[in-house]
């Protein structure tokens, strides 16, 4: 067994869910990274407040690696429903913290693990006054006990605890107490006799930060100049508003007057969010709504008037495991397709894809200038793993560019106007011109309907008029190709290349390492929107083989590129898929790229 | 009675009757709808709407492609089937200078538009909702609807079985702040009290009977012309007195209930039989079940409240619309951004 190096492997806490363990997880994380060690949570949570079982990854990597990671290295067992399944699942050599009074019968019994018993609940029981804020101290124990094993300075966590407990400095002091506990309880009875350990590092965390992709994205939308917001709660996305909430609380009140520059409406459903945004953005103002799958089905017929009358509208879709109500706090992009044609009849839109943290914010508000810019509903597609964990990112830059309010016509341009319809491709881009309600202009007004209609906006049922209509939208799509952002290409000729978009990105960044130490090269295009860029298509063709990466069951992106791309593209893809729910690790793109490439007779089918 | 000076072929902003028109109708001829989109030009005239302000919307069906036919300057939104509430109030929040129209049929409020209708009520959202209310499914030939009597008829003889959905005892019950029902075909009373709804700052519904000359105007249906006549029960008789009038009164003490609004403008009502008070919620729900047992139809402004805060208020939104806000408005401050990011 190889030794493990420092600062490369990953903690699981197992505890159950309502008890508190999110303060003490958040605690350790931060703690490690205050030693200068890249760290990437995961919260593995249930879909319950109280009760069921819950786990928290803390994947540690000299590298930097921000996807998860399928080992557990060290497990902390405070959970006794799950003690029997959690302990098989960690890593030979690996190390079980656990509560003392769990019983060591079956599975648990394994001869290659390290073992540190602590008896936490009688530590509690001891020490921490009884009531409420006992079970979330015992949570704290493990921090202290976790902190001896590993070498995290007793001042480090306590820096850590004071940054988690910034509002609230009494707790602070009692957080530490219950640390303490642990620190001691590991330095007098546990005789450390395993190889993992932390150590300081340089260079790698410089100026970095965590944040969650939903915040990042409440942010966008507020440097974007969203005024109006209308949505339905529904994880993992309520958390973008409710962040939106909390930044226009605190940055779009007026203290003189009280008056405040946005209105966010909790709607009594999906269909009613999305009616609200589209009629604000008819009437002018920047409107967004957040959901996650269930609510971009309730949207459908909305957000396919929207297209076809050309109303703009910014759709937030934090992707979560479908079908149906399917893992409401799971992780999949399995939305891909259906957010990419939603409506009935012929509709395809413009679906922005986020990788990170940064892109969060900065496609957040890209999304209202495109929405303004096309006139048409625009999908900014997160997922839960990217929205709901913290990542560590650089600061977010502040925007330098003026909002884009697309093809607008005001009163004086009114007036320089012999005519003009509203539908009319003026500039030969497929985009034509508006105006907003309150146009003070005779010659403002038109109707806005979802039936066919004329370049005047007038009815109609003609047959010319209504392809003419449909073509027009093709062409508005084909010059959104350029303006979407383009993909994020790495490329040294190699004959292999990985196609990926959103979170897969961080096990490709891994994998890709991983399959050069196997002696096998690849070049990469992180799709970042739809409709698919050129030099999409140009990558797959400077390529023999391309693998589709993505987290879903039927590969929806792959699917997507077989539609668009030209017919002698489409033998070169090949489909790879992951879709249990949690985050896409590397060996789920390492494994069958290494089969697909060892047996290239097979792959070509 | 006021001193309102007779409308001239100029209203109040200066703008001639012709502003007010729209495209032909393509209705069916005698249709209760093209009678209410006639008295919807009136009213808009007299009030002295600004076209450019005004924001005609409708969900789907015959009652929803009436905004076509009038204030052809105007913005107009023909959303979808019971969807209208939602761009209304989106649209109201986005700009709140505008005047926000609805037009709704009832099978577009009381059945597949049911939730939106309930919910910006409860808001209570500054616009005008008329449900052009003819019992049936025009546009689809006939079909009952969610607001036909138990035992009104189809054309083919069929009873109604089902319980009705009464939108004027719902939205009373759901706190809605006006509540009105009248008849197409009664345009002394409907003029005023669609001013009085476009006066009032909050979601003003309007349930006007609008018999359906084709699907349902036969002897067994409770929503043709004939039944409605004889079953109509008027509760006053409305005046309107514009905002830039003087309310100059002359009834006996006791015989007419005020009521101001915001603008500047009044809504009287003109006792008849019966003694009713209009600010009265109750008795309001009273009247529209008494009135149902007894096999009547009662028009009039069932109810109002002008106390509760609209929507745009309790949001505390600024006097600017928000789609007019700029970056300065909007965006976080560089000062403050770096304090964002240091946290």
């Amino acid at each position: 067994m190889a030794i493990p190096r420092a600062n490369d492997f990953t903690i699981r806490v197992g505890t159950i869910n309502g008890s508190g363990s999110q303060s003490s997880n958040l605690v350790l994380t931060n703690a490690i990274f205050r030693l200068g060690i890249p760290v990437a949570p995961k919260n593995v949570f249930p879909s319950n407040i109280e009760g069921l079982p819950t786990w928290f990854d803390v994947r540690i990597s000299p590298e930097g690696y921000q996807c998860r990671s399928r080992d557990v290295d060290l497990l902390v067992s405070l959970n006794p429903a799950t003690w029997a399944t959690d302990v098989p699942s960690v890593k030979p050599g690996g190390v079980v913290v656990h509560e003392a009074t769990y019983p060591m019968n079956g599975d648990v019994v394994r001869d290659d693990l390290t073992y540190y018993p602590v008896p936490f609940a009688q530590i509690a029981k001891e020490h921490i006054e009884a009531g409420d804020l006992r079970k979330y101290l015992t949570n704290m124990i493990y921090v202290g006990v976790l902190a001896e094993l590993l070498g995290i300075p007793a001042e480090t966590i306590e820096n850590a605890i004071r940054g988690q407990f910034k509002s609230k400095p009494k707790a602070v002091d009692t957080n530490m107490n219950a640390v303490r506990l642990g620190l001691d309880y590991a330095k007098e009875h546990l005789t450390k006799s395993d190889p993992y350990r932390l150590e300081p590092m340089t260079g790698m965390t410089d100026g970095l930060l965590f944040m969650d992709g939903n915040r990042a994205a409440a942010i966008g939308c507020v440097m974007a100049g969203c005024t109006v917001a209308a949505w339905y709660p529904i994880t993992p996305s309520s958390s973008l508003c409710e962040s939106f909430i909390a930044l226009t609380d605190k940055y779009r009140v007026d203290p003189a007057t009280g008056a405040k520059n946005v209105a966010i409406i909790q709607a009594e459903d999906e269909l009613a969010s999305i009616g609200m945004v589209i009629g604000a953005g008819w009437a002018g103002a920047r409107a967004m709504t957040s959901t996650s799958g269930p609510g971009i089905s309730l949207m459908a017929e909305y957000v396919g008037y929207a297209y076809f009358a050309e109303i703009p509208a910014v759709i937030f879709d934090v992707q979560r495991a479908g079908p149906s109500t399917g893992l409401p706090t799971r992780t999949m992009q399995a939305d891909l397709a259906f957010a990419y044609a939603l409506g009935h009849g012929d509709t395809k839109h413009i679906v922005l894809l986020p990788a990170t943290i940064e892109e969060s914010y900065d496609f957040a508000m890209q999304a209202f200038d495109l929405a303004e810019r096309f006139q048409t509903p625009v999908f900014v597609l997160l997922d839960l793993d990217l929205g709901m964990n913290s990542w560590l990112t650089k600061p977010l830059p502040y925007p330098e560019k003026r909002f884009d309010r697309g093809k607008v016509l005001t009163a004086d341009d009114l007036n320089k106007l012999e005519s003009w319809g509203r539908y009319r491709d003026v500039d030969g881009d497929g985009i034509p011109y508006r105006t907003v309600p309150g146009t003070n202009h005779p010659n403002a007004g038109f109707f806005t309907r979802g039936t066919g209609h004329d370049e005047q906006a007038r009815y109609s049922e003609l047959p010319d008029v209504w392809l003419r209509g449909l073509d027009r939208l093709v062409k508005k799509h084909d010059t959104a190709r350029t303006v979407v952002p383009a993909p994020v290409i790495e490329e040294d000729n190699h004959p292999v290349g990985i196609v990926a978009f959103g979170t897969t990105h961080h096990a490709v960044v891994e994998a890709r390492e991983r399959l050069r130490a196997d002696g096998i090269e690849t070049d990469y295009a992180r799709v970042c929107a739809l409709p698919v860029s050129p030099d999409l298509a140009a990558f797959i063709g400077r390529h023999e083989r391309v693998y589709v990466v993505e987290q879903n069951r039927d590969g929806q992106l792959y699917g997507i590129l077989r539609m668009e791309l030209p017919t002698h593209l489409i033998s070169r893809l090949h489909s790879v898929r992951h879709y249990n729910g949690v985050p896409i690790d590397a060996h789920a793109i390492v494994d069958p790229l290494l089969e697909a490439e060892r047996a290239p007779a097979v792959v070509a089918e | 009675m006021a001193s309102n000076a007779p409308p001239t072929n100029i209203n109040l902003i200066g703008l001639t009757r012709d502003v007010y028109r729209g495209l032909p109708t393509t209705l069916c001829a005698g249709c209760g709808h093209n009678s209410i989109t006639n008295h919807l030009i009136k009213a808009l005239f007299d009030y002295g709407v600004q076209p450019h302000l005004l924001a005609k919307m409708s969900g789907i069906g015959c009652s929803s492609k009436t905004p076509a036919y009038f204030v052809d300057q105007a913005h107009g939104f023909n959303s979808l089937h019971g969807r209208m509430p939602s761009a209304a109030t989106g649209a109201k929040l986005a700009n709140r200078e505008l005047m926000v129209l609805g037009i709704s049929g009832d099978g577009d409020t009381a059945s597949i538009g049911l939730g939106q209708y309930c919910h910006m009520i409860r808001r209570n959202v500054d616009l005008t909702y008329l449900v052009e209310n003819n019992g049936c499914y025009g546009l689809t030939k006939g079909q009952f609807s969610a607001t036909a009597d138990v035992g009104s008829t189809m054309k083919n003889g069929r009873p109604n079985e089902y319980d009705v959905i009464d939108v004027c005892g719902l939205a009373i019950e759901l706190g809605a702040t006006f509540v009105a029902r009248s008849f197409s075909g009664d345009g002394k009373q409907l003029v005023p009290l669609l001013q009085a709804a476009f006066a009032h700052k909050g979601t003003a519904i309007l349930d006007i009977v609008s018999p359906c000359v084709t699907f349902n105007d036969h002897v067994g249906s409770t929503k043709s012309y004939a039944y409605v006549k004889e079953h109509d029960v008027l509760l006053h008789a409305p005046d309107f007195i514009r905002r830039s009038e003087e309310v100059v009164v002359d009834y006996e003490p006791g015989t007419v209930q005020d009521i101001a609004f915001e603008d500047g403008s009044h809504v009287l009502l003109r006792k008849l039989e019966r003694d009713y008070d209009a600010t009265h919620r109750i008795a309001a729900l009273e009247t529209i079940h008494a009135s149902r047992a007894a096999g009547e139809l009662v028009t009039g402004l069932l109810y109002i409240n002008t106390a509760t805060p609209d929507l745009s208020t309790r949001e505390k939104l600024p006097a600017a619309p928000l789609a007019s806000l700029d970056e300065a408005a909007l965006r976080i401050s560089r000062d403050d951004w770096a304090t964002l990011m240091a946290t």
